[in-house]
């Protein structure tokens, strides 16, 4: 495995000193193994507040029916569908670190795939949520299913792009689960292997009983070599189909063949930027600080200039092709969205998906926390508003101006939105206590490649190219988990 | 002849345990299997575990998905409840791609799952055969068949000399059954 060593102008993966395989387990499993802190707790009190918030605005919802929202005739999706687009896209980023990276073996993804993934799982629940609430009739979503029925076995419309959407996202749901748990089985043994009583009985059911012989090892890296190249067409189709529920309707500033790849680069983009939000907080707080490191930070921000971009061609070129076209109605669905009476939500997509994200070209920004964790969120604002425009700012001028009309949204339209939030934190904060926020088995891969003791060990040796050296100590100096003097001695 | 069932050298590092193996094999000495935390690369060769199947399985599971949807479809547009769009063909292929797509990757993701637990023997509540609970931790783990292989001193002595931390002899086989 060590066989040869890795080039030393890579950047370490690991910082630390004296780092040994026990000492990640131990550092890793903290949080799971002992009582959560007080950081912990607030954050779970007030993300309890929020799903609280959400069992009442969807219960308000089911008693008294979608007229509880502020939809109306002319203006029939809002901010559920824009709730539902925003979380299937901020999924996305986990089933990209997870599967895209692992088939372009980028190791820097070991170390937060797995709360990327959690992420994905718990966001894709969130969107899921909103489809179910947007029915009317909850208890009927089994209809969405092509099951044969008493109506003369009358089939769902395989040709609507909604039914497509159906066998997409309960697709994607289920195989990220899959991928997610098939990675967590090693390291539950681990949890499991160290704990005792109860809390060894519950762990011994969760690991399947995982023992980590030759046999299964091997297998597993080829069960996750498969399913990372399976998900990763998936992962495009999904978001595709999701845009095809608005590309092949004839409304004005829906229906253009550029929304599948600017859906799926929007999607990256956010969820990239929710990967950010949370582990920025997760690595101060947990400690993890050697293990998600300034090179993650910094490898994020350029995939959210990437895709922030690849946003901001989408956006200039559907409005020069509304001019392009000739097509009237295309036109002023455009100018309608700049300077129409949403102009303010289409300025404000435009500022937060476009024009702050170019910050990230400086080093100084992108490799400063506080500055990243802030465009992070900005980003996530900015990604809502994108949907909010698109959904409600072509949908509110319509064909006819005899049905124009604006949108204001209900209490229970924020607080289902709200709500959604606080059940995703909910949710990610419980992920984080019982189970191992770091992937433990595919970090302790790297401690003897990638690490920064690995690399230390080597120049030490002696035979390195001195300039390699110095441009490897050089890039160390954004890192704020390792410690130069020791480099200075030498 | 002792009551010892299993032989344990346990390393502290994926490289020396490595060496270790190779000089077992050069004194014949059968391994009977290597618990290990982290996959470890190149061991498979070694110890002859054959290459897996598992990706021939996935590419029948995942054309399973493909037949089941294409036919599910046509039955249900074609033969059983025709519906006349505009004069259109009942069976459009172009529109039923996307669920095709979706069904051929979920019915792949689950057999290839479900055919790798099965393989492993990985099921929810399986008792777990652990030899040496530090397997998962940060120990690497090379058990030997104390009844096959007679020469534990030997055994003993090349575990140590590969840079074993510890040798332990096991009179039981799974140390994770209480």
């Amino acid at each position: 495995m060590s066989g040869h060593n890795e080039s030393i102008l890579r950047e370490p993966l690991i910082t630390g000193k004296n780092i040994t395989y026990a000492q990640m387990t131990d550092e890793i499993l903290l949080p799971v193994e002992n009582k959560p802190n007080r950081a912990w707790w607030i954050g779970f009190i007030v993300a309890l507040c929020g799903a609280t918030l959400w069992v009442v605005a969807v219960s308000y919802t089911f008693w008294f029916g979608i007229g509880a929202w502020g939809l109306n005739k002319t203006v029939g999706w809002a901010w559920d569908i824009t709730g539902f687009v925003w979380w299937v896209g901020i999924g996305h980023a986990g089933t990209l670190i997870s599967a895209v990276l692992l088939l372009f073996r980028q190791n820097w993804r070991n170390s937060i795939n797995r709360s990327a993934e959690a992420m994905t799982i718990f966001a894709v629940i969130c969107a899921a949520t909103y489809v179910v609430s947007h029915m009317g009739r909850p208890w009927l979503a089994y209809w969405v299913l092509p099951l044969p029925n008493q109506f003369g076995s009358l089939w769902v419309n395989f040709n609507s792009p909604l039914v497509w959407d159906m066998f997409a996202i309960s697709t994607y749901f289920s195989v990220s689960l899959l991928f997610w748990y098939t990675g967590l089985l090693p390291d539950i043994a681990t949890i499991r292997d160290r704990a005792a009583g109860v809390r060894k009985k519950v762990y011994t059911i969760l690991s399947f009983g995982w023992n980590g012989n030759v046999k299964t090892w091997q297998r597993f890296e080829a069960v996750s070599l498969i399913l990372a190249g399976i998900s990763t067409p998936l992962v495009l189709s999904v978001h595709t189909i999701v845009s095809m529920d608005f590309a092949t309707s004839v409304i004005p500033g829906w229906h253009t063949t550029i929304f599948p790849p600017y859906f799926v680069a929007g999607a990256i983009f956010s969820g990239f930027a929710m990967v950010l939000t949370l582990l920025l907080v997760v690595r101060k707080v947990l400690g993890l600080e050697n293990y998600i490191t300034m090179f993650h930070i910094e490898s994020m921000n350029k995939i959210i200039i990437l895709t922030g971009s690849i946003v901001g061609v989408a956006y200039l070129t559907e409005f020069f092709i509304a001019w392009y076209s000739g097509s009237e109605y295309e036109q002023y669905a455009f100018i309608n969205r700049s300077t129409g009476p949403f102009w303010w939500a289409y300025w404000m997509m435009m500022t937060c998906n476009v024009i702050s994200p170019q910050l990230l070209w400086f080093k100084k920004i992108r490799t400063n926390i506080a500055a990243t964790w802030i465009l992070s969120i900005v980003v996530n604002i900015g990604m809502w508003f994108e949907r909010f425009v698109i959904i409600v700012t072509s949908l509110h001028r319509d064909y006819l101006p005899s049905s124009w009309t604006d949108f204001t949204p209900t209490w229970v339209d924020v607080s289902v939105f709200v709500g959604s939030i606080g059940v995703f934190f909910t949710l990610f904060l419980l992920f984080l206590r019982v189970l191992p926020s770091i992937a433990i088995a595919e970090v302790k891969l790297l401690l003897k490649s990638a690490s920064e003791q690995a690399k230390k060990e080597l120049i030490e040796e002696g035979h390195l190219d001195k300039e390699q050296v110095a441009d490897y100590v050089g890039s160390l100096e954004k890192f704020d988990s390792v410690n130069l003097e020791d480099y200075a001695k030498k | 002849m002792s009551n010892i069932k299993y032989i344990l050298g346990s390393f502290g590092d994926p490289d020396e345990m490595m060496h270790g193996i190779d000089k077992l094999q050069e004194n014949n000495i059968k391994i009977h299997d290597v618990y290990t935390p982290m996959p470890i690369h190149g061991i498979e060769a070694k110890l002859g575990v054959k290459r897996s199947r598992l990706d021939i399985a996935a590419f029948f599971f995942g054309i399973t998905g493909t037949i089941t949807m294409l036919s599910c479809v046509f039955l249900a547009t074609t033969v059983d409840w025709p519906i006349n769009i505009g004069g259109k063909t009942h069976f459009a292929l172009p529109d039923f791609i996307p669920i095709t797509f979706e069904l051929t990757i979920l019915f792949c993701a689950f057999g290839l799952v479900g055919s790798y637990y099965a393989s492993t023997h990985l099921f929810p509540g399986r008792a777990p055969r652990v030899m040496d609970l530090r397997a998962t931790n940060d120990r690497f783990i090379i058990a030997i068949d104390a009844k096959e292989n007679a020469e534990h001193a030997k055994i003993d002595e090349l575990l140590k000399g590969a840079g074993a931390l510890e040798v332990k002899h096991n009179e039981r086989k799974y140390i994770s059954y209480e």
